[in-house]
């Protein structure tokens, strides 16, 4: 996926301006910035929700604007940071409604979508809740069926906004791993949003920092994630050092 | 381990038996509601009338074919036809409390239906266009109104339509306060839901149209699973919820058109009994709209018969029966869930 000189406002001020990024296929990209850097906005139009007003996007060098939506949604699934389900569907249904984008209008899930489906669910550990509402699973649980629902779209790319930010420990370790294993093993691309600095930086392989609607910083952790970037987008005193299990930095605020 | 994940998925088999089942149900109703009326008609008599093998004089004929038969196909296609609405606004508006009556889209619709009588115009086709067009021209207030930057925020769609209702029903009354007396039991009983002017010649122009529709809305079943759960969710799973917001809210406006025009204001029943039917089979529209629509219809040929024979020989507009049992089962609702709807 390539982005072309792409800005976007919603009022009068600039919300994104001249993003120049590629995602390239297998990697995981993370978005970092402050909150109104325009993190989402970016991934919204990497997600084709919005169309930038300014500059290009496209996949495989075909423009968004010639992709059908349901084409797209093949090749592109998003894991929102929240869901309002006003009814009740169970985990099971919310995971096959990832095959939408896969089925004829009046077709009905066959045996290989309930077996992706059933197979999403079960690298998300979520397999035990299918028979349960969505409205009673917590945050965490709600999270990772919907990132079963992505999976169940076989898409090429994964975009995320803030998967882990209702996940303790144990589950944000799972999602991140899940994620390398999906960039390994089927080449997917994942770019995901997020306000964990650490977490970023041990799992990503490029990271862009953005501020104020433009990129910052872009490259792989250890020459983004500096004290004087972090200083500089967050505006807050810093340090960083080395995580001694991966090797990546490791931020502490002062 | 994925046999036992299989089991509960739906498989057409499982909507078609479901159907099957109600249709069943159905038809006993029916049955129960023709056999039941101020003047006593056996099922056996009722059977020998229906397959032609009474005498052609006998009273019982007349009653049985010319007043309650109509009258329980024309019960039963408006309950149909209102279940599905109910069910298309929930699904679009993302408001399970949402209801043709409740959205004002059946006083908006009842509205262009008394412009048409006051202008003259036929019930073979004025009528009926003018209410619907008062009925799209209605939902397109309620979402303007009610979505604007607010994103559809459940209490503001409700409160738009609660405006709305209060604002076409003043204008109704209006006309209803100068139009002349003998007209006036007639006008006040359509204006509460009256199905006893059921004809075959209205089963002929209405059926067709509320069967077509109805399939077409199943068709849109998968995509309106998706769009429950919010558009721009639906946006990412491929579903072009422009279009689909659009096809389907024009052909429920078209139904509700024909319904309110045929039979006036019945409330209520868009609202009951799609959510029993989603308590019963779950909130998947590939399922939901065949329960809901045969539900509906049962519903009402139910609540019809109740409406005939309650006081009989007098006999009550259905549509008090229908907010009777209406109103009460909003408040529960409101009460047991309303915080979880109301809030966005």
């Amino acid at each position: 996926m390539r982005l072309d000189n792409i800005g976007f406002h919603y009022g009068k001020e600039w919300s994104l301006m001249g993003i120049d990024l590629s995602l390239r296929s297998g990697e995981i990209l993370g978005i970092l910035g402050p909150n109104g850097s325009g993190k989402s906005t970016l991934l919204k139009i990497m997600d084709g929700i919005i169309n930038p007003i300014e500059g290009e996007i496209s996949i495989d060098n075909r423009p968004f604007r010639d992709i059908k939506r349901s084409e797209f949604a093949r090749q592109v699934a998003m894991v929102a940071q929240e869901n309002h389900f006003r009814f009740s569907f169970t985990a099971a249904e919310v995971a096959l409604m990832g095959r939408y984008p896969h089925l004829r209008r009046l077709q009905f899930e066959g045996i290989r979508d309930m077996e992706i489906a059933f197979n999403a669910l079960k690298s998300t550990q979520t397999l035990h809740l299918a028979d349960r509402s969505i409205h009673d699973l917590s945050e965490g649980e709600k999270q990772r069926v919907f990132i079963a629902r992505a999976l169940a779209q076989e898409p090429r790319i994964i975009l995320l906004d803030e998967p882990t930010s209702f996940l303790d420990l144990k589950f944000k370790r799972e999602i991140f791993m899940l994620i390398s294993t999906l960039c390994r093993e089927k080449d997917i691309s994942v770019a995901l949003v997020s306000h964990d600095i650490d977490l970023t930086a041990q799992y990503c392989h490029r990271v862009v920092m953005l501020k104020n609607g433009q990129v910052h910083a872009e490259g792989p952790p250890d020459e983004v994630i500096t004290v004087a970037n972090i200083e500089k987008v967050y505006e807050c005193p810093v340090t960083v050092d080395m995580n001694p299990t991966s090797g990546r930095p490791r931020v502490s605020i002062i | 381990m994925m046999e036992n994940y299989r089991k509960n998925i739906l498989t057409p088999s499982r909507v078609i038996t479901l159907s099957l089942i109600m249709l069943g149900v159905l038809a006993l109703v029916t049955a129960a509601s023709l056999a039941l009326g101020t003047a006593d008609v056996s099922l056996k008599d009722i059977l020998e009338i229906l397959t032609g093998t009474a005498p052609k004089d006998d009273p019982a004929r007349l009653i049985i074919l010319r007043i309650r038969l109509p009258r329980i196909l024309l019960a039963g296609l408006v309950g149909f036809a209102l279940s599905v609405g109910g069910v298309v606004f929930q699904a679009i508006l993302r408001n399970p409390l949402a209801d043709p009556f409740i959205l004002g889209v059946s006083s908006g619709s009842a509205f262009g239906a008394v412009i048409a009588i006051a202008l003259g115009l036929g019930f073979s086709l004025g009528v009926p266009v003018l209410s619907f067009a008062g009925a799209l021209f209605t939902i397109y207030l309620v979402m303007a109104i009610g979505s604007r930057k607010i994103g559809m925020e459940s209490s503001t769609i409700l409160l738009t339509g609660v405006i709305i209702n209060a604002f076409f029903t003043a204008i109704i009354m209006s006309f209803i306060s100068v139009s002349s007396d003998d007209r006036l039991h007639t006008m006040l009983f359509w204006l509460y839901g009256d199905l006893s002017q059921g004809k075959y010649g209205q089963l002929l122009i209405i059926a067709p149209f509320i069967i077509v529709s109805s399939i077409i809305l199943f068709a849109f079943s998968r995509d309106l699973n998706i769009i429950t759960t919010g558009e721009e969710n639906a946006a990412q799973l491929g579903v072009e919820v422009e279009w689909v917001k659009k096809v389907s809210l024009v052909i429920v406006s078209l139904i509700m058109g024909l319904v309110v025009a045929f039979s006036g204001l019945i409330g209520f029943v868009g609202l009951i009994v799609p959510h029993l039917a989603r308590m019963a089979f779950g909130s998947d529209h590939r399922v939901l709209i065949p329960a809901a629509s045969i539900g509906g219809a049962i519903f009402l040929i139910a609540a019809d018969t109740l409406a005939r024979t309650i006081i009989s020989p007098s006999e009550l507009p259905v549509g008090v029966i229908t907010a009777f049992m209406g109103a009460p089962f909003f408040i529960i609702l409101l009460k047991k869930r309303g915080s979880q709807w109301i809030r966005s």
